[in-house]
């Protein structure tokens, strides 16, 4: 693949498509998107491969064992969908992406540290920025605006602090 | 289980077109330099809330059929906070690291593993943190619902916040 990497797309056409994905989703499924349940799934599948009867005791894994949930597939789609886009785009490319100051090992010690937190987070609040914030943004649940203001908040407030990972 | 896929996939293309599997850019939103996460989300939920009001009121869609994410107020408050904190450390979401994953991207994998090391401690130790998450439950309220106006009152005036938003979001790149 020797054709150079597109420019991503302007970011209020993105929206727009992303905005009639989303309500596509309300039409079709009568819900709209998500991610962090997907991992809640995939969670709850390996306590219950190793002990299942702690998986039935536990009421957060127990939600997830009445088989395979719709946002696991959903997820599946979200690689290929992901991987066709950065392939057409000339965009495919192994690589860490990183600040031009961050190690790669600090790097990915940061992608883990983060992205456990807000594995934490998201059992907590009952979802993430696809589940909570875009589709109840949308839908204008109060909870999802707690939560989109609450995380916008914490990050700006924590931003200063990993600045040389980014900067 | 085809619709599931189907609509993942143009989530995954739409979150990948617009640049949201690049770390580098969702994390320089919050240091004001490049904007797209702001505007891509809110054109998206402007988008998606004006076609479900509409649909509704054309009598399209049955608003009544679709799932609102129902509203627990301490945890969510809590939750987002440690979210947002994650988000800056990490550089992406649940759903962007996905896309970056499926991009190449080894640091999109990590947050994809992190995350789920957080979601499978968490639930494993939920037993204390249970009272908690079952706190404040208000159910499946909304803004029109909690300030008692009109559906379409709100409606309008979160696009006219939105719109002075991406006003307010050109302003700072153009200044960055």
């Amino acid at each position: 693949m020797n054709k150079p990497a597109q420019r991503y797309a302007d970011p209020y056409l993105a929206g727009i498509g992303l905005g009639l994905v989303l309500l596509a989703a309300f039409v079709i499924a009568g819900r709209g998107l998500g991610a962090s349940g997907a991992f809640g799934s995939a969670a709850a599948g390996l306590v219950a491969a190793i002990a299942p009867d702690r998986a039935r005791a536990n009421p957060y894994f127990s939600q997830y064992l009445g088989g395979v949930d719709w946002l696991v597939f959903e997820i599946l789609g979200v690689f290929i969908g992901g991987f066709v886009s950065a392939w057409l785009a000339g965009r495919l490319k192994f690589e860490i992406e990183r600040g031009p100051r961050a190690s790669t090992r600090g790097r990915l010690a940061c992608a883990f540290g983060g992205g456990a937190l807000m594995g934490t987070g998201a059992v907590l609040a009952r979802g993430c920025t696809s589940g909570l914030a875009l589709t109840g943004g949308a839908l204008l649940s109060v909870g999802s605006w707690i939560f989109i203001g609450a995380a916008f908040a914490a990050a700006y407030l924590f931003a200063p602090v990993m600045r040389k990972e980014w900067r | 289980m085809i619709a599931a896929i189907a609509i993942g996939i143009a989530f995954g293309f739409a979150l990948e077109r617009a640049g949201l599997g690049s770390a580098r850019k969702l994390a320089a939103q919050f240091y004001l330099t490049d904007l797209t996460v702001f505007k891509v989300m809110f054109t998206a939920i402007v988008v998606a809330m004006l076609g479900a009001f509409w649909l509704g009121r054309l009598g399209v869609l049955d608003l009544a059929n679709v799932y609102v994410p129902q509203t627990w107020i301490a945890p969510q408050l809590a939750g987002g906070l440690l979210f947002g904190a994650g988000f800056v450390v990490a550089g992406l979401c649940p759903g962007t690291s996905c896309v970056a994953a499926a991009s190449g991207r080894g640091d999109g994998a990590a947050v994809m593993l992190g995350m789920f090391a957080g979601v499978l401690t968490t639930g494993v130790a939920f037993a204390s943190v249970q009272q908690f998450y079952e706190s404040t439950a208000r159910g499946p309220m909304t803004l029109p619902q909690l300030m008692k106006v009109p559906y379409g009152t709100v409606v309008f005036a979160v696009v006219a916040i939105a719109l002075i938003g991406f006003r307010v979001a050109e302003r700072i790149e153009r200044r960055a």
